[in-house]
């Protein structure tokens, strides 16, 4: 034999984001030799060194802002925060630190080779690494996994190398405070580096180019973080588009132009583009190793994120919306028991999606639009938080619990939640609709009480005519309990 | 005028299928019965055509996706406005009349009905419908439009826990297959365990059940004796493979052999033929084979019937439709000419050329290819003596037509030249048994030598 040949890898995992690293972990666990390529330091990707975590970690520094601001409800006053943002930055970075160590530990213990690098494909068993110390090695592979994930979409016309001209990840870094911050775009990450802004003491002005925030989101949920949100930005524009982002000595002048109005300009310190996100699937060679990607360069997978390259698959980002760790992972996992031999398919009925405002915004399973769209028959209850008594004593009734339930068998087909910790409360969702659960499951649950967690309950109660802490007087009656 | 194009009812108990091949472009132009995809179903390759002509301005759809019956593939600018509006009612009909279908074999199929299950049945009608309905769509479609994967599908998922789910996947099994007993017809443990026992204890004429059986057979490797290629079997192959081994496998097969004098038809399709000129379309010996077999038919029951063994039961159909294998590219399609004992040659002769067209064009719909009683395989225009054709089960016999050729006769007392057509009847000898088949063959043949004496 060629002194030169060395077996191939059973498995390479391109791409160490929640969805690669969840791979390469289960598939070290299974007992495959995993080669895992990222050129970062350490196993996380964009969700722990640039978005998901920092994010959070800075949201929950802003929380506390506004917490502390809004204790003199209560009697609690505060002198005005001094914000000392250097040491707000490292404070982040170190749970970043903290947690990409963790998981370079986690894969060291799993002895899983970590080359650091970018990966393209010469072949469909074979690809090239580009390593961070500028060498360039080939690696022959049985079977590859592709997690490149996602990077931020930009702005045609608009140079994104200025730096006043931010994405989300020059956002996360915190550079500075600017004075006056221009955000593109109403979707998740524009409302919560948004609030995070605002929170530290920034004017936001926010321009949303169609007519309502967080596309895709029920109106009822979103109406309800609306009031907030207005007095927290300075300037919500719905229907409006950015015309133009000329760059000043220091700053930007903005050309905003709304629905049948005339176009205005602004001055801003800094610019956010938020306008969505798109695969990260350029430059991987995948012509060459026979993979098919669609015209938003999502890669064509099947339920078993397999590409159109037997061997190879696709998880995450890469593969397609919803662009979420979490489903990543889920999809990473199918994929490495597909490898390992096993019957897997991606297949869940609901994958939960949580917006990290204040109030938070988290939903799974069908929304009311898509379910109408779909011509299902559905009922919809709502419980108000004006009805909890744990909402009244953290001080936050702003908030919203809605069960989604088909007619005929009253199964909980929806879940969607506005108020604080909406995002943990959305797994009991989550499992009620992927047991096909119906309302009468989730009214004899017994819930903990005092918590949020019993508007769920309240809300399946309402369902059936009688709730305890709010009463309907249409319904009453008319149902047995 | 945008107009969305989906995929229309192409056969009864059709729900779904895969997309092989986009024809269009953003920005072609089509015309009305252009096609715009090549629409694979589980019975056969079809082409969805444009309903009006237009250019096309957004293709929804990418290949290897699977589609339902109704959702959209494409967006057209229309060109006039005299669009056929009533695509989106006949789709609303069909469904009504698929529900209906799938009752009645929920109902065919249940042997033996408990009361309870049988209330179930009848007082929540519409509850039923709606279970199984979503149970064959829940899963499926892959991401499309940029949101969630819950909202991809038409209708509602499955109702079974993720275990169960699993379960399912891992015994081979189709979840939406599978009956619910727990509220809201939710999938327990238990009944994916009676599914698998039920399909195991089903007859094997089962289709499915048995192409499972024929793949369980181990293949030796062949590599070991030369290079080789494997190749996935198209549709067609597919589907006629499995047929023709039930077929094989279920029926006792006998072939019965004999030669018609068609010097007569013949004359007399040469002058049919120089008087109506093209007009008709062309006039062949199938159309009148068609014609003679349904007459034959109508004297001899007992080859237009069905065997149902389960019950212990001859079925005899009181129509009488006949399918003409029609030779295309993708391989052997059998569409069928319903009621031809009530048409005129003419007619039928249409017919076949427009069906047969068809079937090479892909144009042909499952439902034009089902329901046959009898069938007709005209190897004439090929060549060859003799063949012992497969009966199309669950049909009771099949005609086989080899070339005719000019003969030796030797009638009143002298020879003389006449054109013989050999035919070939394999009939269900459980069915028939060999001197029915040989009158009824013979009365075919007499019926080719004196068409009077159809009468």
């Amino acid at each position: 034999m060629d002194e030169k040949t060395t077996d191939p890898a059973e498995i390479v995992i391109i791409g160490a984001g929640p969805g690669g690293y969840a791979a390469a972990f289960l598939a070290a666990d299974l007992g495959l030799d995993v080669t895992l390529i990222d050129p970062n330091k350490n196993p996380g990707g964009v969700c722990l060194y640039r978005g998901c975590i920092p994010s959070k970690a800075l949201l929950n520094a802003s929380r506390l802002i506004r917490e502390a601001d809004a204790a003199g409800e209560m009697g609690i006053a505060f002198t005005k925060p001094k914000i000392d943002i250097h040491k707000l930055r490292s404070w982040k970075n170190g749970v970043v630190t903290k947690l990409t160590d963790g998981l370079g530990r986690l894969g060291n213990q799993r002895k899983i080779d970590y080359i650091r690098g970018k990966a393209k494909f010469k072949g469909n068993h074979i690809l090239d690494v580009h390593t961070v110390e500028n060498g360039t090695r080939e690696l022959s592979f049985q079977h590859a996994v592709i997690a490149t994930g996602s990077q931020s979409a930009e702005l045609s016309g608009v140079d994104h190398g200025s730096p006043y001209i931010l994405d989300s990840e020059a956002a996360l870094e915190l550079e500075d405070i600017p004075k006056k911050l221009l955000i593109v775009g109403g979707g998740y990450i524009g409302l919560e580096l948004g609030t995070v802004y605002a929170s530290l003491g920034s004017k936001i002005t926010l321009v949303e180019i169609t007519s309502g925030l967080l596309p895709g989101v029920d109106r009822d949920l979103v109406r309800v973080l609306r009031k907030p949100l207005d007095r927290l930005f300075e300037t919500i524009a719905l229907n409006t588009s950015v015309q133009d982002l000329k760059i000043l000595k220091n700053g930007i002048k903005a050309t905003l132009k709304g629905l049948d109005a005339e176009a205005t300009q602004k001055r801003f310190d800094k610019v956010l583009v938020a306008v969505g996100r798109r695969p990260d699937t350029k430059d991987l060679g995948l012509e060459v190793a026979g993979i098919s990607v669609n015209s938003k360069g999502i890669i064509k997978v099947d339920s078993q994120c397999r590409t159109t390259a037997d061997n190879i698959f696709a998880i995450g980002d890469v593969a397609g919306e919803p662009m979420l760790a979490h489903k990543a992972s889920h999809q990473g996992r199918v994929a490495v028991e597909v490898i390992a031999g096993r019957k897997s398919a991606f297949e869940p009925i609901a994958i939960p999606a949580v917006v990290f405002t204040d109030p938070e915004i988290a939903w799974a399973g069908l929304t009311e639009a898509r379910a109408k769209e779909m011509g299902i028959e559905f009922q919809t209850v709502r419980f108000p938080w004006a009805a909890s008594g744990r909402a009244m004593t953290i001080g936050r009734t702003d908030g919203l619990t809605k069960l989604l339930l088909e007619k005929q068998t009253e199964r909980v087909i929806g879940v969607g939640i506005v108020g604080p910790h909406a995002g943990e409360m959305i797994a009991e969702g989550v499992l009620a609709i992927e047991m096909a659960a119906n309302t009468t499951d989730l009214k004899l649950t017994v819930h903990p009480h005092p918590t949020l967690t019993e508007t769920v309950q309240e809300a399946a109660e309402l369902f059936s005519g009688t709730a305890t802490h709010y009463f309907s007087p249409n319904k009453a009656g008319h149902r047995n309990p | 005028m945008i107009l969305d194009v989906s995929i229309p009812n192409i056969g009864e108990n059709v729900e779904s299928g895969t997309v092989v091949s986009i024809m269009v472009s953003i920005g072609d132009r089509v015309v009305k019965d252009d096609g715009i995809i090549e629409f694979e179903t589980d019975k056969a390759l079809v082409e969805i055509p444009a309903p009006a002509a237009g250019t096309v301005v957004e293709i929804l759809v990418r290949e290897g996706d699977e589609l339902h019956i109704g959702d959209t593939i494409v967006r057209l600018e229309a060109e006039d406005h005299a669009v056929d509006t009533s695509a989106g009612k006949k789709d609303a009909e069909a469904e009504e009349k698929d529900a209906e279908t799938e009752e009645e074999d929920a109902k065919a199929s249940d042997d033996q009905p408990s009361p309870p299950d049988k209330m179930k049945t009848e007082t929540s009608e519409e509850k039923e419908r709606h279970g199984s309905r979503s149970q064959d769509q829940a899963l499926g479609k892959k991401e499309r439009a940029p949101s969630f994967p819950e909202s991809e599908d038409r209708k509602l998922p499955v109702a079974a826990a993720p275990s169960i789910r699993r379960q399912a996947r891992e015994l081979g099994i189709d979840i939406r297959r599978v009956q619910g007993s727990g509220p809201g017809g939710r999938i327990t443990t238990k009944d994916v365990n009676a599914y698998v026992k039920n399909r195991l204890s089903a007859s094997h004429q089962n289709r499915p059940a048995f192409s499972e059986m024929s793949s369980q057979i181990e293949l030796p490797d062949f590599s070991r004796w030369g290079q080789v290629e494997r190749s996935d079997l198209s549709t067609v192959r597919r589907i006629t493979a499995e047929s023709m081994s039930l077929s094989w496998r279920t029926i006792p097969h006998v072939t019965q052999f004999d030669q018609a004098d068609i010097s007569h038809v013949e004359e007399w399709l040469h002058t049919v033929r120089k008087d109506t000129a093209q007009t008709e379309g062309k006039l062949t010996i199938t159309a009148v084979l068609v014609k003679v077999v349904a007459e034959a038919l109508k004297k001899f029951h007992s080859f237009n019937v069905s065997l149902d063994m389960g019950k212990q039961q001859i079925i005899r159909k009181h129509y009488i439709h006949i399918g003409v294998a029609v030779d295309t590219q993708r391989g052997l399609l059998v569409p069928v000419i319903r009621d031809v004992d009530k048409k005129s040659i003419m007619d039928i002769a249409g017919e076949i050329n427009d069906l047969s067209e068809r079937a090479r064009k892909k144009r042909i719909t499952p439902d034009e290819m089902d329901g046959g009683t009898f069938t007709i395989s005209n190897q004439g225009g090929i060549g060859g003596l003799n063949f012992t054709p497969i009966i199309y089960w669950p049909q009771a016999a099949i005609l086989g037509v080899s070339r005719a050729a000019v003969k030796p006769l030797y009638l009143d007392g002298e020879w003389r030249p006449r054109t013989m057509l050999p035919l070939s009847l394999s009939y269900d000898h459980r069915l028939n048994d060999g001197a029915g088949a040989a009158r009824f063959l013979g009365w075919i043949c007499r019926a080719l030598e004196y068409p009077l004496a159809m009468q």
